[in-house]
């Protein structure tokens, strides 16, 4: 079946035994339709049990796989074989503490999502009796493609300020701030600023765009991040300048 | 080892399991809440659901046809007290979801649109494009961080149910992180873990969904009902198995054989439709077991075409247009394009079906109750049964938004009937059982079977004995076979001696689940002497409803294959009738 044969390099590190990380390289027989996920499930099927990743639907939706792959932070199931050259490195998601192997510590990560109030707080409350809420494709498209974010962290591994300042909240969580801040039935945006519009939130990005270039679901969050500190600038001059202006 | 004292513990954070969790939460805030899973809850399968969710919503429709769709869909083998609740609540759950922010695709006045979907008289499949089940994942995630008082263990995996006096009082949990052994105890347990369809080599599944909370439940004493109903969804990738969903066909997409003719036809599902007007309930908007059988007959007829895949037939969606694909279906366009190389605007796609779903699951009841006290279910890992011998697409979402809720509901008043005390020793001594169990994976050296090795030899005799038609010859070897892997499991070692994220005794773990899930499956399907739903058997064609109008229950044994016992379905006003899709004939 093999097609191609390919030295995988992994990088193995288990806290338990290894002062630092090092690398494993396997010889694997692929096809040339394969991706990188299939590549590493061969050696753990065939060649070696005891490497650990995180992996499950193959498909570039539930986004557990999120790796360094050549050094560019990728989804395992969607970095094909043969868009690589016969060496293929794969690394833990830079940005993030190594657990073990490929496996990434994400505590900041979920911390920092559920810290943007990411959940619809409405204008009023309305019982379910009362049938949905109305909104116009126009009005879903103004927030649906912030949506989008499968929460795989390539943006994060890819955000020069996140490796510079740990503290800042970051692309995606930003962008599903965002995401709630745009939608028509929400009245929550308030809230969300305390966080987003804060020192570590919005205005820690430097608008390098790596995040919108590395997003496997085109999330393009360097526009959300864009459009909050837009919005929140009209909030300052509205505040500082126009007082009588309710924002 | 560390106790975790809680109200309710949930194993599960997928759909089913956030949905159980947030009831809790919003039913009472003081409820001290356990939703514990093996992944992070935006990883859980739900996440890969494409199609949309069936709720009754628009004036056309009603719940009489909801429920007539349902049981005759399924054959009748769907308890009808069950789908009389189902969908009842579906709408209802849907419009929640709605008010929690679901992006739900929108008609140009703003209200909710529906599709239409396999099997159902009228359109009244809620959609978000073809993300649908991502989006009602992550909102029901997002939503779930509202509430303080659900306490997550996130990569927490339960090895065994804790059972005492009579009823469930919590499970064992390795926190994968750190190797280390946790004990929950609880005043009820929901399991809400999802499916087993990884114990076929070809489907829609992802590695998580290895039956662990159905082999939970049964380990511990609790019945798997109707394990032999296992759907193939008729349009899978045929690389590698990835869903294509039944929207395709919903929007107007048709299916070809080699010679570029609508085969459905030729299956009772014709008259053939006009192209691009797709009509319920005919043709491509057939039920997907009738869907998936006339597959095979094709490839019987040699009329299938051949790929280096192997036997396809072709989805062609060119004539719905570039626009229209975008706007419905764009995770299908790019699926298409990525993994296989071709364009569903520019040409018909190569497909074949794929194991997608198990109709069967832990018995429980209207309530999501188990027959153990202290013990309920729901989703796809439990089998209630509104899904009967063959579910119909769409109503999986809505019936673990359904039933989720109506678990909490049940736990609640469970803990309120008002249980004594729990025995903290004897729960401890389980619990120590449990561990050592694991620590003898550990400690043991020198095994002779490799873990990948087994699992490569269930899967390929379950597609052998178990796929789209079955022989009772066919089965009897497929049992055999389990048997046998069950035995030398015993055999298995690990390679990974490490405490820290062991992925090794993880698959280990999954691996013994799933043998339990497909014995189970096997088993039922050997006995079972009749063709219904996604259960056909070539040595037995017809329906038998005088000896098989009822539910298999598998019973555990350690050593021993399942005793299967039967159980009538529950019939309240549709009697079994002929399920019909020739369309315009009727």
């Amino acid at each position: 079946m093999s097609e191609r044969q390919i030295q995988l390099e992994v990088l193995r590190y288990n806290p338990e035994t290894d002062s630092a990380p090092r690398f494993q390289t396997y010889e694997v027989p692929c096809l040339n339709e394969w991706v990188v996920l299939d590549a590493l499930n061969y050696v753990k099927d065939h060649l070696d049990p005891t490497v650990s990743y995180r992996w499950s639907c193959h498909m570039a939706v539930c986004g557990s796989c999120g790796m360094m792959v050549n050094g560019e932070p990728k989804l395992a199931c969607k970095a094909f074989i043969h868009e690589y050259g016969d060496q293929i490195r794969v690394e833990p998601l830079a940005n993030f503490p190594i657990e073990r192997d490929l496996v990434t510590v994400v505590d900041d990560f979920i911390g920092k999502l559920a810290s943007v109030k990411p959940y619809l707080i409405p204008k009023e409350d309305k019982p379910v009796s009362a049938g949905e809420y109305k909104q116009s494709p126009a009005e879903l498209k103004t927030f649906k493609q912030y949506t989008l974010c499968i929460n795989c962290m390539l943006c994060y591994a890819a955000c020069p300020q996140y490796g510079l300042v740990p503290d800042f909240i970051g692309p995606a969580a930003i962008s599903l701030a965002h995401r709630y801040n745009q939608d028509s039935r929400d009245g929550g945006r308030e809230q969300r600023q305390e966080v987003i519009a804060s020192h570590d939130g919005v205005w820690e990005c430097s608008f390098v765009g790596a995040c919108s270039e590395v997003c496997p679901k085109h999330v393009d969050p360097a526009s959300a991040l864009q459009q909050v500190k837009v919005a929140s600038t009209i909030d300052w001059y509205k505040e500082h300048l126009m007082p009588w202006m309710k924002k | 080892m560390e106790i975790i004292k809680t109200d309710v513990a949930i194993v599960g954070a997928g759909g089913a399991g956030l949905r159980a969790a947030i009831a809790l939460a919003e039913a009472d805030p003081k409820l001290r809440i356990a939703l514990v899973s093996k992944v992070y809850p935006m990883r859980s399968h739900t996440c890969a659901a494409e199609g949309g969710a069936a709720g009754v919503i628009k004036s056309d429709d009603s719940l009489d046809l909801h429920f007539n769709d349902t049981v005759g869909g399924g054959d009748w083998l769907c308890d009808q007290d069950a789908v009389e609740y189902f969908i009842n609540e579906a709408p209802k759950e849907l419009i929640q979801l709605e008010h929690w922010g679901c992006p739900w695709s929108r008609e140009p006045d703003g209200a909710v649109a529906v599709r239409p979907f396999g099997g159902m008289k009228i359109k009244r499949t809620w959609f978000a494009a073809d993300k649908s089940g991502f989006h009602i994942l992550h909102t029901l995630f997002q939503t779930s961080l509202k509430y303080p008082s659900i306490q997550r263990f996130d990569e927490y995996y339960a090895t065994d149910l804790l059972v005492d006096d009579g009823r469930c009082q919590g499970f064992t949990a390795l926190e994968i992180r750190s190797g280390e052994m946790r004990q929950f105890q609880a005043g009820a347990v929901i399991i809400a873990a999802g499916g087993a369809g990884r114990m076929f080599p070809f489907t829609t599944n992802g590695a998580v969904k290895t039956g662990d909370g159905m082999a939970l439940a049964y380990r511990a004493g609790a019945p798997l009902k109707d394990m032999e109903f296992v759907q193939y969804h008729p349009t899978g990738l045929p690389n590698n198995g990835i869903l294509l969903t039944e929207g395709c066909r919903g929007e107007g997409g048709i299916l070809l054989n080699k010679d570029g003719r609508r085969y459905l036809q030729d299956y009772g599902m014709g008259p053939e439709t006009p192209v691009g007007q797709p009509v319920l309930k005919t043709m491509e908007l057939g039920p997907r077991d009738r869907l998936s059988q006339s597959f095979w007959h094709e490839q019987q007829k040699g009329n299938t075409v051949s790929t280096r895949w192997g036997d396809c037939v072709l989805l062609d969606m060119r004539h719905l247009g570039e626009k229209k694909i975008n706007e419905r279906l764009p995770l299908v366009r790019d699926l298409c394009i990525s993994y296989l190389g071709m364009d569903p605007v520019k040409e018909p796609i190569p497909i074949r079906p794929v194991v997608h779903y198990c109709m069967g699951g832990i018995h429980t009841n209207v309530e999501a109750a188990t027959p153990l006290p202290g013990l309920f279910a729901a989703g796809e890992c439990a089998c209630v049964s509104i899904n009967g011998a063959n579910r119909l697409g769409s109503n999986s979402l809505t019936e673990l938004l359904v039933f989720g809720r109506r678990a909490a509901l049940s736990a609640i008043a469970h803990l309120q009937s008002g249980q004594s005390a729990g025995n903290d020793a004897a729960l401890a001594a389980q619990a120590q059982d449990s561990e050592k169990r694991i620590q003898a994976l550990f400690d043991k050296s020198g095994g002779t079977e490799s873990i990948a090795g087994l699992r490569q030899e269930m899967m390929d005799t379950m597609e052998a004995g178990a796929g789209i038609y079955r022989t009772g010859e066919g089965l009897a070897a497929t049992c055999d076979k389990i048997a046998e892997l069950r035995q030398r499991f015993a055999g298995i070692a690990l390679h990974d001696k490490s405490r820290i994220f062991n992925t090794d005794l993880m698959q280990a773990l999954e691996l013994g689940s799933m043998l339990d899930c497909a014995e189970a499956a096997a088993v039922g399907g050997r006995d079972r002497q009749e063709s219904r739903g996604a259960h056909q058997r070539l040595d037995f064609t017809a329906r038998d409803d005088q000896k098989f109008l009822k539910h298999s229950l598998a019973h555990y044994h350690p050593k021993e294959p399942p005793r299967i016992e039967y159980l009538d379905v529950v019939i309240t006003k549709s009697q079994p009738g002929v399920r019909d899709y020739s369309g315009a004939k009727k």
